[in-house]
């Protein structure tokens, strides 16, 4: 039974999306949109579990000193904080006593996982988690100039979430990637050699589609551009094509392989 | 933690509230709440150069960054996925006073209580973490699985094999024979001209068939079909250029965009 029935379940649920395709009828297209709700519904609840796995991986790590464990904090508080900023927002102008209630908040968290990772003062910690914990529900059931809300019919409220998203995230996210643009040109600098015809093409075809974007080409620019065009839409799109095609072919074929129950590596152990 | 570890640290701490300072200054003439967005436009270039540090090599700045990304950014996307599915999508059409709590507009055509179906293999789900009952959780999962497995099954042979295929078969010979002039005409790679565009039509026709026979592993590469998979590594060459290239200059323009926000929004000394 353990095992039994998701398979049963994953060809069940398989093969009714691929008949529905072939049943034009509003009925198999309503259960169709019913069934794509239901899973990005259910995939909510993967995420939540699969905070709780990132808090219990980070724990762990301060638990056991692992290299670098002392970060694990900076990220639970990053997690929480974030979190409480995406569940509130103000009521009206002043933010009243929202800041110490994040500072409690945060003292929360840090306590409670001293209180899990040591041995020797885990009844201090527990107190001091119930002093700032009574301070939160004391800041919570006074103030009113914050509330438990974030987005209405207006859109966005919270204003804390949208600067930590425009000053935390972005910010990193974009230098990361753009990092990778050293690293590529170091790996090109030593890779590159046009050694044969294959290393030739690869070097040139890099080349043009590079000097496409350079503003600074005068009267031959005209032509780069056209010569980067034609190869991104024509020998570019043959080669895509093919690789597409096999892509395609790989994700048919390990479909089957999944709503046959051949492929059951999802269901994990035990 | 080593001296010189520490001395650099206290200098960047030194530096974040100097220009904290500074920026809150020049924010205070047009801003209300000048202190905060000094703040965090100091933050903001902080954390962009603690992570172009590693650059020089891995280092407690970056790690920094990287830790709080990791928290943040798995915040943001729970919570975006609360608002934007649990609260929008499900709440109305599960009850209209929590659709009330959460001032969201209520479901028009009434409420859907098939949808707490979803809720019921959410929590099954959750029990994932429960050692003893952690099996439950395969049967939502068998539910995502199938499901998706289904979908992808038409999805991907529909768009990635048959339309791509249908999409290769283009006009090797011309339509319609309309003179030497314009078929000569407009020799040009972006030109519409009739020869151009056939030779653009074999390159791709050829290019996709070369392509796969490169693929294409259960025979030997020998002979004819050996020098069609060399055409196909050619044709791929040409597309990992490509895409190189491509990819490179889509990195440079995220960095020109950071390196813009540090000498713009944060130092001032380009002009807007």
């Amino acid at each position: 039974m353990k095992r039994q029935i998701p398979v049963v379940l994953v060809g069940v649920f398989g093969l009714f999306m691929i008949f529905q395709y072939f049943v034009p009828h509003e009925s198999s297209e309503w259960i169709y949109e019913f069934l794509l709700d239901w899973t990005i519904i259910i995939g909510i609840f993967a995420m939540a579990l699969g905070l709780w796995s990132l808090y219990r991986v980070s724990v762990e790590k301060i638990k056991t000193r692992k290299p670098a464990w002392g970060y694990n904090y900076l990220t639970l508080v990053g997690l929480f904080t974030m979190m409480l900023f995406g569940f509130t927002t103000q009521n009206g102008e002043a933010w009243g006593w929202f800041f110490p209630f994040m500072v409690s908040a945060n003292l929360v968290l840090v306590l409670v996982i001293q209180a899990t990772v040591t041995k020797d003062m885990r009844g201090l910690f527990l107190s001091l988690t119930a002093v700032f914990f009574v301070v939160c529900v004391l800041i919570i059931i006074f103030d009113d100039t914050w509330g438990f809300h974030f987005e209405t019919a207006e859109g966005l409220r919270s204003t804390m979430f949208r600067a930590f998203f425009d000053n935390i995230l972005i910010p990193i996210f974009a230098t990361m990637f753009s990092l990778l643009a050293f690293f590529i040109a170091s790996a090109a600098y030593r890779a590159f050699r046009a050694r044969n015809v294959m290393a030739t093409l690869l070097l040139l075809a890099a080349l043009i589609v590079m000097l496409r974007f350079n503003p600074y080409f005068g009267p031959v620019s005209p032509y780069v551009n056209k010569a980067s065009n034609w190869l991104m839409n024509v020998p570019n799109l043959a080669a895509q094509r093919a690789i597409v095609i096999g892509i395609g072919l790989g994700i048919v074929a390990t479909s089957l392989k999944v709503m046959l129950g051949i492929e059951r590596g999802y269901m994990g152990k035990g | 933690m080593r001296r010189s570890t520490l001395i650099v640290m206290i200098v960047v701490l030194l530096l974040f509230v100097l220009s904290w300072i500074f920026k809150a200054n020049a924010l205070s003439a047009g801003e209300d709440n000048y202190i905060a967005r000094g703040f965090l436009i100091t933050f903001a270039a902080f954390l962009t150069l603690a992570v172009m540090s590693f650059l020089y090599q891995d280092n407690p700045f970056y790690k920094f960054a990287e830790h709080l990304f990791v928290g943040i950014s798995a915040a943001f996307w729970m919570c975006m996925g609360f608002w934007t599915t649990i609260v929008q999508n499900l709440i109305p059409r599960l009850s209209t006073s929590l659709a009330d709590f959460f001032q969201v507009p209520q479901q028009a055509g009434g409420l859907e209580p098939f949808f707490f179906t979803p809720v019921i293999l959410g929590i099954l789900l959750l029990m994932r973490l429960s050692p003893k009952g952690g099996w439950i959780s395969r049967w939502p999962l068998a539910f995502i699985v199938g499901t998706t497995a289904g979908l992808n099954f038409i999805r991907y042979l529909r768009s990635d094999f048959i339309k791509q295929i249908s999409s290769t078969f283009v006009p090797l010979l011309g339509r319609q024979w309309e003179g030497i002039g314009p078929f000569l005409s407009n020799l040009d790679l972006s030109a519409t001209g009739q020869l151009v565009v056939l030779i653009s039509n074999w390159v791709v026709f050829l290019g996709v068939f070369c392509g796969l026979i490169y693929f294409f592993f259960s025979k030997e590469h020998k002979g004819a079909f050996g020098f069609g998979s060399r055409v196909g590594i050619w044709i791929l060459m040409i597309t990992f250029g490509a895409s190189f290239g491509y990819t490179v200059m889509g990195r440079i323009s995220l960095l020109v965009g950071r390196i813009t926000f540090l000498f713009r929004d944060w130092l001032g000394i380009i002009e807007t």
